[in-house]
């Protein structure tokens, strides 16, 4: 019953977002609403983390394979994508690894100077 | 016997899982990256429809029903955010400056490609939301007149190079903060490379959970931005 429960939570939330989607018109699905009001639920403890936790672990952990049938849709693609392939493989390689690099820098960076910012704050308030 | 095999109604799924679980033994046996279980999985998917001359169609028909977990995966995601809502708070600010640094990136490079391979406008503006999540992504292309079906190929390729090559660019290039390494591959791979945050560690996965929603959000108010250059 406990798992029922649960499993009830999280589709009821993402029926809300489907909701939120219909009569918002921005070009934001419906599951990223659905992630919105899920964490706005958790934060005010309308609804505990103990109530969803068990199946959001499940369903997190069987996620990867959802993307199989979509992805297999390439084959489906393969004709409007012959054209471009170059320009396509280039472009999503590239910006890929660029954008990787980039963001995980910029955000370390930030980071760290945060951490030695307070390192020293800290050092000057021991004198 | 008139029965085909479009006929099974757990045909897709099963296909889906067994070769997702070929994917996850192979994995084991030769750790490279590779072997990825998610492109394995693709990759034998499509061999074995083209050779059995099975129809996409036919194989969506009884795999959709594995797709129709994902909202409410997507939902769950604000789990292990919500569990690491301090550090989210605590890092804000790199938080924020990294997201922006990941969709200008994208933009950018996508615009210096699509200039040296003289690309038109139409092109172009196909291959500005590549970096996000799927869902806002046809939203954003549909509404900039691109190639819908494209935009959608380029995202999954991203998806899937993005969750190959994380560690290994993580570790080249030194990135090893937890917030710092989710965000990263969040930012560059959205739901897909996710996956493979929350491999990685819980923090991983939290923060690039989070990166999904705001790398998608920037992305719609930068798009329409960057659409006019090219």
């Amino acid at each position: 019953m406990k798992h029922v429960r649960q499993f009830s939570i999280i589709l009821f939330i993402s029926l809300a977002g489907e909701v939120i989607h219909l009569l918002v018109p921005l070009p934001v699905p419906a599951s990223i609403y659905g992630l919105i009001l899920m964490l706005f639920g958790l934060k005010t403890k309308l609804i505990p983390l103990v109530a969803v936790e068990d199946v959001s672990n499940f369903l997190l952990e069987i996620m990867p394979m959802m993307f199989i049938p979509a992805a297999v849709g390439l084959l489906d693609s393969w004709g409007s994508l012959r054209p471009i392939l170059i320009p396509f493989l280039v472009i999503t390689l590239f910006s890929t690894v660029i954008v990787m690099i980039m963001t995980g820098k910029v955000t370390q960076f930030f980071i760290e100077t945060d951490k030695k910012k307070k390192g020293t704050d800290h050092e000057s308030n021991n004198r | 016997m008139n029965q085909t095999i479009g006929d099974f109604l757990f045909f897709g799924s099963v296909l889906s899982l067994v070769s997702y679980e070929m994917g996850i033994q192979l994995k084991k046996r030769f750790k490279l990256a590779i072997f990825n279980p998610l492109l394995i999985s693709i990759l034998i998917v499509m061999a074995f429809l083209s050779v059995f001359k099975i129809d996409y169609t036919v194989y969506n028909d009884s795999a959709k029903y594995i797709s129709y977990l994902l909202t409410p995966a997507t939902v769950c995601l604000a789990v292990p955010l919500y569990r690491q809502l301090n550090l989210l708070k605590k890092h804000s600010k790199a938080i924020i400056a990294g997201t922006l640094t990941g969709v200008l990136t994208t933009m950018c490079t996508v615009l210096l490609i699509a200039l040296v391979f003289g690309l038109n406008h139409q092109e172009y503006v196909t291959f500005l939301p590549k970096s996000i999540t799927t869902a806002i992504a046809m939203g954003i292309s549909e509404e900039m007149k691109g190639f819908v079906t494209i935009t959608v190929a380029s995202i999954i390729v991203t998806g899937i190079l993005g969750s190959i090559i994380a560690e290994t660019v993580c570790r080249i290039f030194k990135i090893t903060d937890p917030v710092a390494v989710g965000i990263a591959i969040g930012s560059a791979s959205h739901a897909v490379g996710t996956t493979k945050a929350m491999e990685i560690g819980e923090i991983e996965g939290a923060m690039s959970s989070l990166a999904i929603a705001t790398s998608g959000l920037c992305t719609v108010v930068f798009a329409s931005i960057f659409a006019n250059f090219l």
